[in-house]
């Protein structure tokens, strides 16, 4: 393996996170109308993008919130980082890998509010189901012994310097960088999720009740 | 009849009684998952401390006496309840989207009522071995709490023996099941058996997300207002 580091990138190296990736020129009368708005921005770490879904399920809601927001780096949106810095900063998924941390830690950075959303950034979710197995086990089932592997092929764990290193655990992501606020849910409803936007919007303390609260 | 007082208010309540009964009967839901009305107490989860006397102690394990203050809803009592709830699921491996009991787990119910969001503590992701030995139930290790509901209140029909019981010590504690006995077990025995126990370790097998979401136990009526329901009856 090599002794590639994360932490000091060497730019000769080509390496690009999520994050880096190139910022796509947004129309310049368009931003104008943004100025002044909260910034949100929505990134997806391990999960299965069930979380930003439910973000849509706020249907015409979002609307009524564009008025006061401005969505920047999303599924949404056509923006592939954070080109400033954002008030509010929905985190979808669980950290299980280097990348996801520099991603996380990139957030906490530059959000003033990290919500964590869902069950896999809330706890770890589905894919935490593999902290109960040593690592080289979970690689070698999905490697080496795959029941798709390619007849013929001999199989190898993937392991180029390039490709990011995966953690040995699934970590939710308040262990990783300390998180505002939590929606729970796998996923959360668009309701839960539209509550505690519009708390935050209008200034109000975020209040999730115990109704729009729920684990599954 | 005697009077106690409880977050202040005074009521009036027959020596003896059930603290978590005497305040469900009064509109104060103390939460609770080892305790069974009409059951003898386990006090094994301590998910009903109260202050009593200033003093924490389990309501389920309190008989009232005249002059008791009994402290439920103050802050630094509802948070410690809510600090007991967080640890169960750090402890156990709760997978609430894919368990067979979400919807109908008193746990979950639990968690909803003291508002956990996340657990405070870190989760253990312990490893552990599933149970399919017996015919009709499923044990699945990873939920127990060990509220000792099965252990105690399941036995042979014919015998008195315990079909359920906890081996080990300490974190190394387990759950186990007697085969024999569980396989003699009728299908309405296996139904209380999967009913009582609050989490999702004892599972019928051949039946799992039978109610759709939204026509879920908990989902119809909260645990709070069942409890508090159950009182008023």
């Amino acid at each position: 393996m090599s002794n590639h580091s994360l932490k000091n990138v060497d730019p000769a190296d080509n390496v690009m996170f999520s994050h880096d990736l190139p910022k796509t020129p947004v129309d310049a009368e368009f931003l104008a109308t943004q100025e002044g708005k909260i910034k949100v921005s929505m990134i997806a770490l391990v999960g299965c993008w069930g979380c930003t879904l439910s973000f849509l399920d706020m249907d015409e809601r979002i609307f009524t919130l564009l008025d006061k927001v401005t969505i920047l780096r999303s599924s949404l949106t056509d923006i592939k980082r954070i080109p400033e810095r954002c008030v509010v900063g929905f985190v979808e998924g669980g950290v299980a890998s280097e990348e996801n941390i520099e991603t996380l830690e990139h957030y906490r950075e530059n959000c003033d509010i990290l919500i964590s959303v869902g069950a896999c950034a809330v706890w770890g979710g589905v894919p935490s189901m593999r902290n109960m197995l040593p690592l080289s086990e979970c690689l070698d089932e999905a490697y080496i012994h795959s029941i798709t592997a390619v007849p013929g092929v001999i199989p190898i764990i993937p392991n180029h310097p390039d490709l990011t290193k995966v953690t040995t655990k699934v970590y939710p992501c308040h262990e990783v960088v300390k998180m505002d606020y939590f929606i729970p849910g796998c996923p959360p409803d668009g309701d839960a999720i539209y509550k505690v936007l519009d708390d935050l919007v209008n200034g109000r303390p975020v209040d999730l009740p115990t109704s729009m609260n729920r684990y599954d | 009849m005697i009077q106690i007082t409880i977050d202040g208010k005074n009521i009036n309540a027959r020596k003896g009684d059930n603290l978590v009964d005497v305040a469900l009967a009064n509109g104060v839901y103390i939460p609770t998952l080892c305790y069974m009305k009409g059951e003898p107490c386990l006090g094994t989860c301590r998910v009903c401390s109260v202050k009593v006397g200033g003093t924490v102690a389990a309501a389920c394990t309190v008989p009232v006496s005249h002059g008791m203050e009994v402290v439920v809803n103050e802050p630094e009592i509802t948070d410690m309840r809510k600090a007991l709830v967080e640890s169960l699921f750090a402890e156990g491996n709760h997978n609430c989207p894919s368990c067979e009991k979400s919807g109908r787990c008193d746990l979950q119910a639990v968690g909803y009522e003291v508002e956990m969001m996340v657990s405070r503590f870190e989760y253990r992701f312990t490893p552990r071995v599933r149970d399919y030995g017996s015919e009709k139930i499923l044990l699945e290790r990873d939920r127990c709490i060990f509220c000792q509901r099965c252990v105690e209140f399941v036995r042979d029909e014919e015998t008195g023996k315990k079909i359920f019981s906890i081996s080990r010590r300490g974190a190394n504690s387990r759950i186990e099941i007697n085969e024999e006995l569980a396989n003699k077990m009728t299908e309405e025995q296996v139904a209380r058996a999967v009913d009582l126990c609050p989490v999702g370790t004892i599972v019928e097998k051949k039946i799992g997300f039978n109610d759709p979401i939204g026509k879920r136990k908990f989902d119809i009526k909260s645990i709070r207002d069942r409890a508090l329901e159950g009182a008023m009856k």
